[in-house]
């Protein structure tokens, strides 16, 4: 009994982030001509891929008690870089590593400034936000569509599934994406790397007492998120073929919030990543009703942060509640 | 002597000093140049009291909101929701009864600011959620919320009264100085006349200790995040004033960076504890002298964002204790090998 309710926390906020999903796609479908179908469901995936494998990233380092801001600006920094790059003629199995290993750089940074230097993260991360930002403009502040191959290749292939009458298709990145999801619930299960970040967001003091790696585990979660943000770029410039500087702000917003959603405490220590998935889809069906809604776009942005506010006055709640249980036993 | 030195604004005030006689010698004097026209000042200088009176305004804010061990990131988005709403005030689309009152326009538009900084407050102190994130969700909601007010459009405005904000003169020198001049007077009365100033640093030390000691933490974090908000509405009504309207989508954007560049100039730590508004207001001096002058000198405008950011990040470095003592160890290591050899 006592186990079961300790548990609870994270899980009375999935079991309402599912409820608020399977909700509002029923709502979604009885109100709009063509919504409930599997082609909408399954376009929730072709559509926040990358946003997908971002807020898996992230997750990681929020399990910590830290937060990366600097997310969307190396979305947009490796979209604009490997788009410049592609346009000069490189080739893509050139590109793909070096703003992967990008990403794991400006990753590894963050990670030894909030570490060994005692750095907030908040501030090391927003001003690695800007310095990658300032950088894609220095790139180019023009839109530089991808016209290579290979891009072009992984962005128009897809599965066609046949359900009934409609037809429904889900593009081949959304299964890289997928593969990063298990992978990262593998690493954060059953893995000794993913236990101490569980320790360490419950705990970073005794987490180091009982002899776990505190320093290379946390420096590890930066690149972790960093280098999914770089992945995550990848995936969004096969989903426009285009880079541009300005694309994604705010957009740390957005993953920070799927993560919350989906029942991770920013505190640290509790949360998985099929959560963070399950408040992607919720952003996701969001977005495609103020689309059919046909309404000012800022409305997603706004209904969002409301919803992200929610999630964590929810939270408190249960926590509050959580630490009176404990203080019973 | 040995006293001023001691004083945490007397290193910043070197460095702008410095900075702006560096500025004067390679632009060949024309820097200090300041001319009269029409009973009012010109010049550079003057330009960089002007606009950078909206820094100075924020900055005041954002140092007691750092000062606690906090942040308020959401500045940029307060601006533009204070401008939309005082420009269509003025413009007549909402609450027309009022004929576009410039007086009442402002006054609603900053009474906005405090409601903004409230919500981060309740956010921050009744619910104890990261300054970060409770200040992200009005960062990236407000530009929203702004939008709508305006109705996505760029709400241009004529009104003498409104315009004289940002561009009005009083004994020959920019209006927005005043103003500047008259936010830190009251925050210097606030801060230092009254226990107010010891407890913010006594919140940034430990707030656990000093809720112990019977500070009333939580009503102390309200009140700053409401100032927060003000001040950030103050600089919203300069910029939007400035540009004759409301522009939703860059006003203030990407602000919350200088702020922060500001006070950290300035010498406060980021992590809270001891704070000088003086020296944030002298930072923001500094950043303004740099923007003009990488403007004057016809550098691109993206290189400011990367090499404010770098700013960022090398003053982060050099208020840590851990990489100083590194630094000290690897050049007592150099030290050390040199020494060797002769001995």
């Amino acid at each position: 009994m006592k186990t079961r309710k300790s548990l609870k926390i994270e899980n009375i906020s999935l079991i309402i982030a599912c409820i608020l999903f399977v909700c509002m796609f029923i709502a979604g479908s009885a109100v709009y001509d063509h919504f409930g179908s599997a082609a909408t469901f399954l376009n929730l995936f072709n559509d926040n891929a990358y946003l997908i494998v971002v807020a898996v990233g992230i997750t990681f380092v929020l399990l910590t008690g830290g937060i990366d801001i600097s997310v969307s600006s190396v979305v947009a920094f490796t979209c604009v870089f490997s788009a410049y790059l592609l346009e000069k003629g490189w080739s893509a199995v050139i590109v793909i590593p070096l703003v992967l290993a990008v990403g794991l750089f400006n990753g590894f940074l963050i990670g030894y400034c909030v570490q060994e230097y005692r750095i907030q993260p908040f501030i090391i991360t927003l001003a690695s936000q800007f310095l990658l930002r300032g950088m894609c403009a220095v790139v180019s502040t023009i839109s530089i569509p991808i016209d290579n191959a290979f891009y072009k290749e992984a962005a128009l292939n897809k599965i066609s599934f046949k359900f009934g009458r409609t037809n429904a298709k889900l593009y081949i990145y959304v299964f890289l994406a997928l593969c990063i999801v298990f992978l990262a619930y593998y690493i954060l299960k059953y893995t000794r790397f993913g236990r101490t970040v569980y320790a360490i967001g419950s705990n970073e003091l005794s987490a180091g007492y009982m002899g776990l790696n505190v320093k290379w585990v946390k420096i590890g979660v930066y690149m972790i998120s960093s280098f999914c943000a770089a992945l995550g770029g990848i995936i969004f410039s096969f989903y426009t073929l285009a880079g541009y500087s300005l694309q994604n702000m705010g957009m740390e917003l957005d993953a920070i919030s799927s993560a919350v959603i989906g029942g991770t405490l920013l505190t640290g220590g509790v949360g998985n990543v099929l959560g963070s998935v399950v408040g992607v889809l919720i952003q996701g069906v969001i977005q495609t009703i103020v689309t059919y809604q046909n309404l000012n776009a800022w409305w997603t942005r706004v209904t969002i942060a409301a919803l992200l506010c929610l999630f964590i006055i929810l939270q408190r709640f249960i926590s509050i509640r959580a630490d009176k249980q404990k203080g019973k036993g | 002597m040995k006293k001023l030195t001691q004083k945490m604004e007397f290193k910043p005030f070197c460095v702008l000093v410095a900075i702006i006689l560096i500025c004067g010698v390679i632009s060949g004097g024309d820097f200090f140049k300041i001319t009269i026209v029409e009973g009012h000042f010109y010049g550079r200088l003057i330009d960089i009291l002007r606009n950078g009176s909206r820094y100075a305004i924020l900055a005041a804010g954002m140092t007691m909101a750092l000062g606690t061990g906090g942040t308020d990131i959401s500045v940029g988005s307060v601006m533009a929701i204070a401008g939309a709403i005082a420009c269509s005030i003025v413009d007549g689309r909402i609450l027309g009864g009022l004929n576009g009152n410039v007086f009442v326009a402002v006054l609603i538009a900053l009474l906005a600011g405090a409601l903004c900084g409230a919500w981060n407050g309740f956010m921050i102190a009744k619910l104890k959620v990261q300054p970060m994130v409770a200040t992200m969700i009005l960062l990236t909601a407000g530009r929203g919320i702004a939008q709508l007010i305006a109705d996505g459009k760029i709400v241009t405005i004529t009104s003498e009264a409104y315009y004289n904000i940002s561009g009005g003169y009083i004994l020959g020198l920019p209006v927005p100085m005043f103003i500047a001049v008259g936010v830190v007077i009251l925050f210097l009365l606030l801060t230092r006349s009254t226990a107010f100033g010891i407890q913010v640093e006594a919140i940034g030390v430990n707030p656990g200790s000093s809720r112990l000691a019977g500070i009333k933490v939580e009503r102390n974090l309200w009140i700053i995040y409401i100032l927060c908000g003000i001040t950030a509405a103050l600089a919203g009504l300069i910029e939007s004033a400035g540009i004759k309207g409301a522009d939703c989508n860059n006003c203030g954007l990407m602000i919350e960076m200088d702020g922060i560049l500001a006070v950290a100039i300035g010498g406060t730590s980021l992590a809270g504890g001891r704070f000088s508004i003086i020296s944030s207001v002298i930072g923001a001096l500094i950043v303004q002298t740099i923007s003009t002058t990488i403007y004057a000198f016809g550098v691109a405008p993206e290189l400011t964002r990367v090499a404010k950011a770098v700013i960022v990040i090398v003053v982060c470095l050099i208020q840590s204790q851990a990489f100083l003592t590194q630094v000290k160890k690897i050049r007592i290591g150099k030290a050390g090998k040199k020494e060797a050899p002769a001995v």
